[in-house]
C-alpha cells in the first residue's frame, strides 16, 4: 500500500482553479519531487496536503487513513511535516529549543508538572534534551545548539528548519525549496543530507525544487505541474526528457 | 554535548536566582529601615502598592512578552480580583478568624474570578489575529469597572439583596450591611496586605512564570510568538496554548487585585485605580522593563511607582521628570548603541573579576 495517495485534488480560489485533477502516489521510502514553473501549483499543493487549504474537491490518503481536510495540526500529528519556502524558524529562540518546540508532542508532562517542576519534568527534559542534540548532530548544528536561530548563516537555517521537521516524528517529510538560495557546494551537501535522512530515519520524502541538479540527483521519480494540472509523472529521467516537459519548463 | 546542555541550563537559572536574590534583598533592607525608624510612613504606605504593580505588571509581561499579544485591560483583572476578593472577605471575616487563611481564600477567589473572566474572553478573541485582543481587553476594563459602579448587594437577615443601578430599592433592616454599595465601592474591608505578603507573592508568582516559560508550555507559547504557521506545522495547538496563557496572566492581575483591595479599607472602582490609565501604567513597567523580562517589569514597577513621590518636593516640574526618565529608561534598554556599551561594561566587569581571582 502507499503511503501517500492523493486522488483528483482540486482547489478553487473565488474563479481561480489554482490545481486541478492532482494525482499522486508515493511509495514508503520515495524521494518525491514535485516540480513546475513558477505558480504553477506547487506550494498550493503543499498547503492542502498539510491542511493550510482546504481542498474543494478530491481526497488525501496517508498510511490508508483520509486525512482530508482536517486541521494542520492534527495532520501533524498524523504524520506529515514540511518546510517552508521562506524559512519560518522561532527567531527568538536558541537552535535547540527550536528543535525540542519540534519535539512538543512527545514530551509527556502536563504544565503543572512544568510549573511545579516535578521529577517527571526533570526526567522529560534530560531526555528530550539528548534527543535534540542527537538530531541537530545529523544536520552538523550541535556546536550552535546555543545560538539564537536568526544568527545562523542562511544554509544551516534551512538544515535546522528540516530538523524541526523531523522531530515532530512524521512519516512524511515535505520540503519546500530545500536549496533555495544555496550555493553549488551547500546544494550537494543538503543532497547528502536528504539521502541521509532517508536512509537513517526510514523517512520518505516529497520535494519541490528548482535546482534541477538536485532534482535528477536524488528524486527517484517526479510529478510535473503546469497551470495547476499535471502535465507529466513517473521516472525521474523519462519526464525529464519529455518533450512536454522540456517545452513548459525546462527550455529547449 | 551534556556540557553544552548544562550551560543553557545554568544561564537561565542563574537569571532566576538573581531575580530571587534581587527580591530578597530588598525586602531585607526595607524591612531594616522600616524597624530602625529610617522610612518615612509616606514611602511605607508605597510598599504595597509597588508589590500590587510588580505582580500585574508580570501577568502582563507574560501576555505581551511571551505570548506577543497586547492586553490593555489588565487593570480590568486587577479590578474583578479585587472587588471579588474583597466580597469574600467580607462575608467570610465573622467566620473565619484565622486572617492568614482568610488573606488565602481571598487570593483564591480573586485568582480564579480573574482567570474566568480572562478565559471568557479568550475564548473567541484569541482565535483572531492581529490586535483584537487590544480591542477587546480594553472594552472590558471599562465594562467592568462601570458593571461594579451601578452593582448594589446588601445582606441581612432576609438574605441577600441585589440592585442594578439604583441602590434606593433595597430595603435593608437595620442590622442589614452594605456588601457591595454602588460607586461608593466595597467599605471596611479587612486589612490583610502586608509588604511582606505581597513579597512573597511576588516570589511564588516568580516561581510559577519562571517555571512556566521554560516548560513545554511555555516553549509552545513562544513559538506562537515567533512563528505562528510554523508552531501549527509543528503541531501545536494555538487557540490552547494561547488561552492557557492569557488566563494564566489574567489571573496573575487578579492575584494583584486581590493584594491591593486588602490594603485599602474601602475599595472603588475608579479611572484612576482601574482605569484604561491603570492599564497603560502597567503596559509602561512591561514595556521599559523590557518585554520577556519579569525582573525588568519589577524593577520598572518599583522605579516609576517611588519616582512621583520622590520628586513631590519639585512640585511643577514632577511631571517633567518623570517623563524624562521614561524616555532615559527607554533609551537604556532598547537603544542599540546603549545594549552594546552595556555589554561592554559588562565584559569589562568579568575581564577585571577574573583577574582578581587570579
Amino acid at each position: 500500500m502507499a503511503l501517500l495517495e492523493v486522488k483528483n485534488l482540486g482547489i478553487s480560489f473565488g474563479g481561480l482553479r489554482a490545481v486541478d485533477g492532482f494525482n499522486i502516489t508515493i511509495e514508503k521510502g520515495q524521494l518525491y519531487g514535485l516540480i513546475g514553473p513558477n505558480g504553477a501549483g506547487k506550494t498550493t499543493c503543499f498547503n492542502m496536503l498539510t491542511g493550510v487549504y482546504t481542498p474543494t474537491d478530491g481526497t488525501i490518503t496517508l498510511d490508508g487513513k483520509d486525512i482530508t481536510g482536517k486541521k494542520t495540526v492534527e495532520i501533524n500529528k498524523e504524520g506529515i511535516a514540511r518546510t517552508f519556502q521562506n524559512i519560518r524558524l522561532f527567531k527568538e529562540q536558541s537552535v535547540l529549543d527550536n528543535v525540542k518546540i519540534g519535539l512538543h508532542n512527545q514530551m509527556p508532562y502536563s504544565t503543572l508538572t512544568g510549573i511545579l517542576r516535578l521529577p517527571k519534568y526533570r526526567k522529560v527534559e534530560a531526555e528530550m534534551n539528548e534527543k535534540a542534540m542527537e538530531l541537530l548532530k545529523v544536520f552538523d548544528l550541535d556546536k550552535e545548539a546555543d545560538f539564537l536561530a536568526s544568527n545562523l548563516p542562511y544554509g544551516k537555517q534551512r538544515k535546522l528548519e528540516i530538523a524541526r521537521a523531523l522531530a515532530t516524528n512524521p512519516k512524511l517529510l515535505l520540503l519546500d525549496e530545500p536549496a533555495a538560495g544555496m550555493n553549488p557546494n551547500e546544494t550537494k551537501e543538503l543532497m547528502e543530507t536528504i539521502h541521509f535522512v532517508r536512509d537513517e530515519f526510514d523517512m520518505t520524502v516529497l520535494l519541490i525544487e528548482h535546482d534541477m541538479k538536485l532534482v535528477s540527483g536524488i528524486c527517484e521519480e517526479l510529478t510535473v505541474l503546469n497551470f495547476g494540472q499535471v502535465l507529466a509523472q513517473g521516472k525521474t529521467s523519462d519526464v525529464l526528457n519529455d518533450p512536454q516537459v522540456i517545452k513548459a519548463y525546462l527550455g529547449e | 554535548m551534556a556540557k553544552l546542555n548544562l550551560k543553557s541550563m545554568k544561564k537561565s537559572t542563574k537569571d532566576h536566582i538573581i531575580t530571587f536574590a534581587m527580591v530578597i534583598v530588598v525586602y531585607i533592607i526595607v524591612q531594616t529601615m522600616i524597624t530602625t525608624g529610617n522610612m518615612s510612613s509616606l514611602m511605607q504606605g508605597l510598599l504595597v502598592p509597588m508589590c500590587t504593580y510588580s505582580i500585574v505588571a508580570i501577568g502582563l509581561n507574560l501576555c505581551v512578552g511571551y505570548l506577543g499579544e497586547l492586553s490593555i485591560g489588565h487593570a480590568g483583572f486587577m479590578c474583578v480580583g479585587a472587588f471579588s476578593s474583597a466580597f469574600c472577605t467580607k462575608l467570610l471575616q465573622d467566620s473565619i478568624q484565622n486572617e492568614v487563611i482568610l488573606f488565602l481564600i481571598a487570593i483564591a477567589v480573586g485568582t480564579v474570578a480573574a482567570a474566568f473572566f480572562g478565559f471568557l474572553i479568550g475564548i473567541p478573541v484569541l482565535r483572531l489575529r492581529g490586535d483584537y485582543l487590544a480591542i477587546v481587553t480594553l472594552a472590558f476594563g471599562e465594562i467592568i469597572k462601570n458593571v461594579i459602579n451601578v452593582l448594589y448587594i446588601a445582606k441581612d437577615e432576609n438574605g441577600f439583596h441585589f440592585a442594578i443601578s439604583d441602590g434606593n430599592k433595597i430595603e435593608l433592616s437595620e442590622d442589614g450591611i452594605w456588601l457591595i454599595n454602588g460607586a461608593k465601592g466595597i467599605a471596611k474591608i479587612p486589612h490583610l496586605s502586608s509588604f511582606t505578603a505581597g513579597v512573597i507573592m511576588i516570589l511564588v508568582i516568580l516561581f510559577i512564570v519562571y517555571n512556566f516559560v521554560n516548560s513545554r508550555t511555555g516553549r509552545a507559547v513562544m513559538a506562537i510568538r515567533d512563528n505562528r504557521i510554523a508552531a501549527e506545522s509543528v503541531g501545536i495547538n494555538i487557540t490552547k496554548f494561547k488561552l492557557m496563557a492569557f488566563t494564566i496572566s489574567a489571573a496573575i492581575a487578579g492575584a494583584g487585585g486581590v493584594l491591593y483591595a486588602h490594603n485599602l479599607s474601602t475599595v472603588t472602582a475608579t479611572p484612576t485605580n482601574f482605569g484604561y490609565n491603570m492599564s497603560i501604567m502597567i503596559l509602561v513597567f512591561v514595556v521599559l522593563g523590557g518585554m520577556g523580562s519579569f525582573r525588568g517589569s519589577i524593577i520598572a514597577a518599583v522605579i516609576l511607582t517611588l519616582l512621583p513621590e520622590v520628586l513631590r518636593g519639585l512640585k511643577d516640574y514632577r511631571m517633567l521628570i518623570y517623563s524624562i526618565v521614561l524616555i532615559v529608561m527607554m533609551l537604556f534598554n532598547w537603544a542599540p548603541k546603549c545594549i552594546e556599551m552595556r555589554q561592554r561594561i559588562a565584559a569589562k566587569f568579568k575581564k577585571s573579576a577574573k583577574k582578581e581571582a587570579a
